[in-house]
Parts: C-alpha cells; sequence; structure tokens
C-alpha cells in the first residue's frame, strides 16, 4: 500500500518536537514520585538540597515540564503531522514554522535557569503575587508565541489546501488539528495579558503593583481551555486512528466527530470561572452560568465517548468478536500503541466523571484545593493525555525514524504498569481530598494530618513508585528504540481509521470556519466580556511582589 | 441521501438525549443547592489596600479576631500572611456550640486559602480582596482550618483551629 510521504525534513522537524517533549517529560517527572514519597512519609527532598532546594521547586519542575512542556511540544508536532499527512501537501513555510519551534525551545531554556536556580518557585500557575524572575514570564511569553507562530504555519497550509479544494470535506485529522491549534490561539491571549501587561513589566520593575484577582481571571482564561488543547489531540488519535490500530475498524461517524470538535471550540474558552468558584472577586451569578456551560462543553465528551466506543466495537466485531463487550478481547492489545490508549480511554473516563464533580459549582466547595484536583489531573491529563501520547509515540517514533520500535512487549507492559499505578496513586488523591487532605502540602511535614489519612498517603506513594517503574520504562522503549540498528522492514503505515459514511455525505456546515468562529467570539464576549470589562475598570493596582520560598 | 442532512444513528441519537438529559439533571441538583438549600458560593465583599490591611489602625484586621455582633452571632476577622512567618492570625477560635460565625478572611502579603475541615467553608484568600462566609457550628469539637493555595515554604505548617464548646 502506498500513502502519501512526508518529506524527510518535515519528519526530522517533527521528531524534534517528540525529542524535546520526551527530555522534558524525562526530567519533569523525576520530581513526581519525590511528591509521591514525600506523602508517604518518604522524604528524598534533603538528600538532593543541593540541587533542588525544596519540596515546592521540585513540584514547579514537574508542574511545568510535564503539565506544559512535554504536552505543547508534543502537541505541536502531532498537530504538524496531521496537518501535512491529512492534508496530502507540505507546509507552505517550513522555515516559519521552524522559527517557531526555536522560539519554544528558547522560551522553555529561559524559564528553566530561573526555575533551577530557585528563582521562579512559583508551581505551574505561578499566581501573583509571587513573583518569579523575569526570565520565567519571558520564557513562557516565548513558548506560547512560539506555538502561535507554529500555528500560523499550520492555518497557511490550510488555507492553501482549500484554495485548490474548494468543494471537498477537509480530510478530518487535519481539520481537527487546524481546529486544536484555533482554539489555542484563542484562549492563550488571557495567560497573554496576563503576563504582558502585569507579570513582565512587574517583574522588570517597570510596575510596582499589580492586581492578583484580575490576574487569576486572565490566568483562567487560557487555563481551563488549556485542558481541551491537550485533550483534543488524545481525541483525534481516539476517533481516527485508534479504532484502525484496534482492528482495522472505522469511525463511527465522520459528522459527528466534527460536531463534537466544534462544540469543544466553541464552549470551552467562556467557562473559565469554574476555576474561580470561590474567589472573594467574582459575583456568584457569573460563576453560575459558567457552571453551566461547562456541563454543556460535557456534552461532545459523551458524544466522543460514544463515538469511539462505537468505532471500536466495530474493530472489534471485524475480528470476530461476539457479545456484548466480548469484543473488547478482540481489540489488538498486543500492540503497545492500542494497550495505551484503550487503557488511557478507560482511565479518562472516570477522571470525566470526577470533573463532573470539580465542576458543580457548589459542591467544588467541598473539593476546591484539595488532592481530589491533583488526583482528578492525573487522570485526565496525566493519563488520557499522557499515556495516549505515549501509545501514539510507540507508532510515530519508528514512523519518522525508520527504526524498528525496541521490545514491543515490554512497551505494552509499561502501558498496564502505568495504569496499575495511575489506579492506586488517583484513587488514593480522590479519597484524600474528600477528607479533607490539601493540594500542594508536603503532607509529610503538615502539623494537622489526622492518622486517618495514613493509609491513603502510603498508597499514593506506593502508586507513585509503579508509576515511576512505568515512565522509566517509556523512557528506555523510546531510547533504544532511536538507537535501534534494527530498521523496520517497510515504512510504517499511518494508522486512518475511515469513516463508515463517506466524508463528502457530511454537512457543508460541519466544515465552514466563519459561522463557527464568529458564534466561538461572540460567546466569548458575552459571558467573559462583562465581567472583565468591570474587573479591569476597578483594576486595583495594589499587591507588590513576595518571594516567600 | 440529502448531502445537507446529518446522518445520526438511532442508538447515538438516544445516547445524546440521555447524555442532555444527565447533565439537566446535575444543572438542577446543583441550583437546587445553590437556591434552595443556600449552599452558596464566596461574593464579591469588599476591597482594601494589602499594604495597609493589617497595620491601619481602622482595618478591624490591624486587630483580628473574634466579635460577638448579638447572642451567637459572631464575626471573625482572620489575616492570613506568609510574611514574617506563615500564620493565621489568630491561630485559636473559641465558640459555643450553636454560633453562626462570619469569617472576614483577608491577606497583606500572598495568595492563601482558608478551608475548615468538615464543614462547607473553603475559599481563596486574595491580597486586596475580602473573602466572607458564614457558618454556623452546631456540633461540640475541634474544627482545623488550613492554608489550601500555595503561599511560599511554610505554607503546609499554616493552619489553625476553632473550638467548638457544647
Amino acid at each position: 500500500m502506498t500513502q502519501y510521504q512526508v518529506s524527510a525534513g518535515e519528519k526530522k522537524f517533527i521528531g524534534w518536537h517528540l525529542l524535546t517533549a520526551i527530555l522534558a517529560l524525562a526530567v519533569g517527572s523525576l520530581f513526581g514520585p519525590l511528591q509521591a514519597f514525600e506523602h508517604a512519609g518518604w522524604d528524598f527532598y534533603p538528600y538532593i538540597k543541593p540541587l533542588i532546594k525544596s519540596y515546592y521547586q521540585g513540584l514547579t519542575v514537574h508542574g511545568v515540564l510535564n503539565a506544559l512542556v512535554w504536552t505543547t511540544f508534543f502537541i505541536m508536532g502531532f498537530l504538524t503531522f496531521n496537518v501535512i499527512f491529512g492534508l496530502k501537501r507540505p507546509l507552505k513555510n517550513l522555515t516559519l514554522n521552524k522559527v517557531g519551534f526555536w522560539m519554544m525551545v528558547a522560551g522553555v531554556v529561559a524559564a528553566a535557569i530561573p526555575i533551577l536556580a530557585n528563582e521562579a518557585t512559583v508551581l505551574f500557575t505561578f499566581y501573583p503575587p509571587l513573583k518569579a524572575n523575569w526570565a520565567f514570564y519571558v520564557g513562557l511569553t516565548l513558548v506560547v508565541v512560539g506555538s502561535w507562530v507554529e500555528g500560523w504555519g499550520l492555518f497557511m497550509t490550510y488555507f492553501d489546501w482549500r484554495k485548490e479544494n474548494p468543494n471537498e470535506r477537509s480530510p478530518f485529522i487535519a481539520f481537527a488539528s487546524i481546529l486544536t491549534s484555533l482554539l489555542w490561539q484563542i484562549c492563550t491571549l488571557g495567560v497573554a495579558v496576563e503576563i504582558l501587561t502585569m507579570l513582565l513589566p512587574w517583574s522588570l520593575g517597570l510596575l510596582e503593583t499589580v492586581d492578583p484577582q484580575l490576574a487569576r481571571t486572565y490566568f483562567w482564561f487560557t487555563g481551563h481551555p488549556l485542558v481541551y488543547f491537550w485533550l483534543l489531540p488524545a481525541y483525534i488519535s481516539w476517533y481516527a486512528m485508534l479504532p484502525k490500530q484496534a482492528g482495522n475498524g472505522k469511525m463511527f461517524s465522520d459528522s459527528l466527530a466534527r460536531l463534537s470538535f466544534w462544540i469543544f471550540l466553541v464552549l470551552s474558552t467562556p467557562l473559565g470561572f469554574h476555576h474561580q468558584y470561590v474567589d472573594p472577586g467574582v459575583p456568584p451569578a457569573w460563576k453560575f452560568i459558567h457552571s453551566l456551560l461547562t456541563f454543556g462543553v460535557f456534552f461532545p465528551s459523551m458524544m466522543t465517548a460514544f463515538t469511539v466506543v462505537a468505532s471500536l466495537e466495530h474493530a472489534g466485531r471485524k475480528q470476530g468478536g461476539k457479545g456484548a463487550l466480548a469484543w473488547i478481547l478482540k481489540l489488538n492489545w498486543k500492540d503497545p500503541s492500542v494497550a495505551a490508549q484503550l487503557l488511557a480511554g478507560l482511565l479518562f473516563f472516570f477522571g470525566g466523571i470526577g470533573g463532573l464533580a470539580n465542576a458543580s459549582y457548589n459542591v467544588n466547595l467541598v473539593l476546591h484545593n484539595t488532592a481530589f484536583v491533583p488526583g482528578h489531573f492525573h487522570l485526565t491529563v496525566a493519563t488520557g493525555v499522557t499515556l495516549s501520547f505515549m501509545g501514539i509515540s510507540y507508532w510515530l517514533l519508528p514512523y519518522l525514524t525508520g527504526k524498528q520500535l525496541w521490545k514491543p512487549k515490554l512497551a505494552v507492559a509499561q502501558s498496564w504498569i502505568w495504569f496499575i499505578g495511575m489506579i492506586i496513586f488517583s484513587n488514593s488523591m480522590h479519597v484524600l481530598g474528600l477528607l479533607g487532605a490539601p493540594r500542594r502540602v508536603p503532607l509529610g511535614l503538615a502539623p494537622y494530618v489526622p492518622a486517618e489519612w495514613n493509609s491513603r498517603l502510603f498508597q499514593v506513594g506506593l502508586g507513585g513508585a509503579i508509576l515511576f517503574v512505568s515512565g522509566a520504562l517509556y523512557l528506555t522503549v523510546m531510547l533504544m528504540t532511536a538507537l535501534n540498528k534494527e530498521t523496520v522492514k517497510e515504512e510504517v503505515q499511518v494508522p486512518i481509521a475511515e469513516a463508515m459514511q463517506d466524508p463528502a455525505l457530511t454537512p457543508l456546515w460541519l466544515d465552514r470556519w466563519a459561522p463557527w468562529i464568529y458564534g466561538t467570539l461572540a460567546l466569548i464576549v458575552i459571558v467573559y466580556g462583562p465581567q472583565l470589562v468591570e474587573q479591569i475598570a476597578n483594576i486595583a493596582l495594589t499587591s507588590p511582589g513576595f518571594r516567600v520560598w | 441521501m440529502n448531502t445537507r442532512q446529518m446522518h445520526i444513528d438511532p442508538y447515538e441519537r438516544n445516547w445524546m438525549i440521555f447524555s442532555a438529559v444527565m447533565l439537566v439533571l446535575f444543572a438542577a441538583a446543583v441550583s437546587v443547592a445553590a437556591f434552595g438549600m443556600g449552599i452558596e458560593v464566596p461574593a464579591p465583599e469588599q476591597r482594601v489596600d494589602p499594604r495597609t490591611v493589617a497595620t491601619d489602625p481602622n482595618s478591624p484586621w490591624s486587630n483580628p479576631g473574634l466579635r460577638e455582633v448579638s447572642p451567637g452571632k459572631y464575626d471573625a476577622y482572620i489575616l492570613a500572611r506568609a510574611v514574617p512567618q506563615w500564620e493565621f492570625l489568630p491561630k485559636e477560635l473559641t465558640i459555643p456550640a450553636g454560633s453562626s460565625v462570619s469569617f472576614y478572611v483577608t491577606s497583606p502579603d500572598v495568595q492563601h486559602g482558608f478551608k475548615i475541615q468538615n464543614t462547607n467553608a473553603n475559599f481563596m484568600v486574595i491580597p486586596g480582596q475580602v473573602s466572607k462566609l458564614t457558618i454556623r457550628f452546631d456540633e461540640p469539637g475541634t474544627y482545623d482550618f488550613i492554608c489550601t493555595e500555595y503561599c511560599g515554604s511554610g505554607h503546609g505548617i499554616m493552619y489553625g483551629t476553632i473550638t467548638v464548646t457544647p
């Protein structure tokens, strides 16, 4: 079978994204277990004091590298691949995309220096008036702007394709990748304004004081859609690749897949106040409206659950699977890419349910800032997303390099170990949160920890240890694959699950950008506008900076 | 088939209806809890200048503590701070069972959190803002209140205790 040939230069370019992402994951993941071990009473931080000064410095490294750097680099690489391969054409301007990429790399370096020097121990939310070294904010800005530039390169490629193919439906993976990139460009405006109008001038000494409440509002304008920026690339793979890999299945519905992506675009930004339910400076009416919209964005997630499971069932039955559920056993569990993504999807389902609890306005009073929250996002971003990305890399790296995947059975085991470790870790974190344990606290040292938390704290450490083993296995498989002397016999086939129904039959309104973009912007103006105007009009620049770490 | 008409499988249609109904039910439950049972989230209360809120003699937080406003009703002015050390002022409060306490919490420095264990009191403390929530204490015992937002190296040791006497 012949497939579209991505140029060697573009493969290398995508490979650089993968390499940077995995390096970030490697360093960031060293600290995850240290946090978990500390909870269990095995505090290793005193032993690494010459290098890392505190639990919080480690937590900052973990959050920034794993949640921001690993994800963003992997995603930009994967979206770039999807656009090229989906549209069957090279990037319009590879140099522009390279400029974007190297801006991102420069940004990571700029932010890493103060973080490692303990000059930016502000965690990945960097709430002012905690004041980091200016290089930290410059670094974040470069990462965001670099990702914009890469996105513009993707848009230009798409425009050219559209000009030449005015009547065709856009191929799904390219469509969904462009949409994800667009979502990112819209939502990052919040954090860009936060940094450029307040935090950066403040850290440079040009501004004496900032408004911490307004900063939070800007931050969460970006903060929640950020999770959809993480998630949608995994969804692209679950919708349009995984069914093929799992047993030659097809995508259940092209139209509904597109519709759910459109709903994500429209709804994912105007709901940021659900992270600010207990902020004193936001009126409850707006919090309530955002909570309803948060429920709304759950709807396309439910559609995704249906379509993905139906597509997988199609694959399972094609392989001779029978029964209501027994077809699951016929899926290609021996393929590490399949095993990783199926397990990721399964845990993500529970993460989604937990997320509904967080999103539920006053229910959040019980959960806000408790260990429930990191318990939740380790099911979503650290499993639904991260384990899926690991799964994608199990075919993407051999595809890009032409090297045979090193020990696929070990790679399958890696996914299962992650799955088991995460169940133990995340379950205990959720329970601790319900018992009242706060997040972001070295609970091994906290004076108010009751004895009833101890067994759960031990499980946090145990889960962390198992996850560490899995993470180390993943890195080993990646490294050994990159060094593998054995090459693939023929080029790796990119798994593309065709839609059951000819995409040409998908209604045109699901392939038109303008109305959806106008709708998205209009909803943001309606649901964010009044509060933004009010908070900006009443800005109180009264907080000087603090370095209290 | 008409190309403008979207094909939806009957199972999928039912699933979408089911999802929509679930979400309406969730929203209804949250609304009943909020508007029927009064389980509310914090609202804008008052704005202060964090640079002077702890020192200005006219500011209640220059002398934080408990004030009885009427029998069984208290206002608690609490300062959450990281400088010179991580602590709540006051660290200890004692009230009789059956008391209703309105907490007014603010910070003169960085962001903090305020969560009274085993109650619905859980909110952010943001410099420049005052967070207010009223809680009734019926059960005698001790209730820890803890800082729930990262506020620097001493975040993990920042807590206080409410003693509810019979």
